[in-house]
């Protein structure tokens, strides 16, 4: 377990070394530096930062994907992978339904991306016409709920062009939102993470917001620093190649 | 002098003629993005500026708050279209559910350019989903939107469930999902801001018999928005 740790805050400082070595060279010239371009290959560089007061986000769950795949609808049952994300943070077979839905490359996050924090991660993709940017990634410090954007439109977006789009947060609806002490795996709790039951609405909607212990509801593990209001992630998107 | 009223002649030809092609036909596809909250009958109205459905920092009309306190949109309707509106009424066929939607197919604006949506959320006490003056784009194509939760500002927020839908009476009519409590004393008795306002959101809280209030903090909550409107103009 201690190892765990220490092998997680390794990976996490190599790879701020990394981004301050990269930021000392300007980024087109890094992109120059590459060698000949794949044509057949389009990067992305997304940059993820956490707008929540003290919900840690779970590794960023990522695929690029065809117009065929859709990770969640409002109103429908979320997927087993997406409720394992959702209670878990978990994204292994959330990701694995988005491979097997026909997905073009997908990428997991370093770690936790705690509040207040930003990572920055590239996506290289075979080329389409049709490419789409699915992310998501639970805040920690609740029952099931979890942030993202699905089926992002990424076709306008020539080399070098930019777009930020804020992002909302959603219930999976797999788990009631009971706050109870032992059903939150973040650090407000240390709970259980999936449960296979699903005692909920059962269909994935936006999330209505925690109560917290300090809003009139004392059985509640979280407090007032675990609010939230929509939207919670900014994403800010840039085809490097 | 001729000239001038040559120029009018021709002009004004023009300018009716522009406002004519205003017109478009469009299809409303309204989807309820709230985990727990009901919508009572929606009403679409496509309108032109000499009136609103709904304006927030305004008083609200009495019109508004039969539809905010009890789901009622029939004194909107008929207020709206004797100004020219064009309405399409309740197009769920009664409350529509959380995280469900709604589609209002081929809907004739006429000569109006402004779309305007609203309805109650269940369970509130006058709480309101809404649209105010959406200009209708002339350029075919699908055009999403998100709606916020208004109050109407007419009554207080007291969150007991009592079946108090007409104006001026306190409490709120029905909680459709039967997924609250009952028997609290009441979280308000008076309602601060008196013009339709961003709706704070409901208090609630966890006691099935008893407590400040009657719906549940945990199931009764939302953030905005509150809807998704996806509009295809043809």
């Amino acid at each position: 377990m201690h190892i765990k740790k220490y092998l997680s805050i390794g990976l996490s400082v190599c790879s701020l070394v990394t981004l301050s070595a990269c930021s000392d060279n300007d980024s087109s010239d890094s992109v120059k530096n590459v060698t000949t371009p794949d044509i057949m290959t389009q990067s992305y560089e997304l940059t993820v930062s956490n707008l929540t007061s003290n919900q840690p986000l779970s590794p960023l769950a990522i695929s690029i994907h065809g117009a065929s795949y859709s990770a969640w609808s409002i109103g429908e049952e979320s997927s087993l992978g997406l409720e394992k994300l959702a209670e878990s943070g978990d994204a292994t077979d959330f990701l694995m339904e988005a491979t097997n839905s026909g997905a073009y490359t997908t990428a997991v996050g370093a770690g936790l991306i705690m509040p207040g924090q930003t990572e920055t991660l590239e996506v290289v993709t075979s080329s389409s016409e049709d490419l789409k940017l699915t992310l998501a990634s639970m805040p920690i410090n609740t029952n099931d709920a979890f942030i993202g954007t699905k089926g992002l439109d990424l076709a306008g977006l020539s080399i070098d062009d930019e777009m930020t789009v804020l992002l909302p947060i959603y219930d999976a609806g797999t788990e009631a939102n009971s706050e109870l002490s032992g059903t939150i795996p973040g650090p407000a709790d240390g709970g259980e993470g999936y449960n296979a039951l699903r005692d909920d609405v059962n269909v994935v909607s936006r999330h209505p917001g925690v109560v917290t212990n300090e809003d009139g509801y004392p059985d509640s593990i979280l407090d007032s620093s675990h609010r939230f209001d929509s939207p919670t992630v900014k994403l800010t998107l840039k085809r490097t190649q | 002098m001729k000239i001038y009223s040559k120029l009018a002649a021709t002009t004004l030809p023009l300018l009716l003629a522009s406002t004519i092609t205003s017109a478009q036909t469009v299809d409303v596809k309204i989807s309820n993005l709230t985990q727990g909250m009901f919508f009572t009958p929606l009403l679409i109205s496509a309108h032109d500026n000499s009136q609103h459905l709904f304006e927030s920092g305004t008083e609200a009309t009495a019109e508004l708050a039969a539809m905010a306190e009890g789901g009622d949109i029939s004194g909107l309707v008929t207020a709206t279209e004797a100004l020219g509106a064009v309405n399409a009424e309740d197009p769920a066929g009664g409350l529509l559910a959380p995280s469900t939607s709604t589609m209002t197919n081929d809907f004739d604006t006429g000569s109006n350019g402004l779309l305007s949506i609203t309805a109650m959320l269940l369970p509130t006490n006058d709480a309101f989903v809404g649209l105010d003056s959406w200009a209708i784009p002339s350029e075919a194509g699908t055009y999403t939107i998100f709606l916020n939760a208004y109050d109407a500002g007419t009554e207080a927020n007291d969150e007991l469930v009592n079946g108090g839908g007409a104006v001026g009476v306190l409490g709120i009519p029905a909680n459709p999902g039967a997924n609250g409590g009952e028997n609290g004393t009441g979280v308000t008795t008076t309602e601060t801001n008196q013009n339709v306002h961003i709706h704070r959101g409901n208090i609630g809280d966890a006691d099935e018999n008893g407590g400040i209030s009657d719906v549940d903090s945990r199931i009764h909550r939302w953030l905005n928005p509150v809807a998704k409107v996806v509009v295809t103009v043809k």
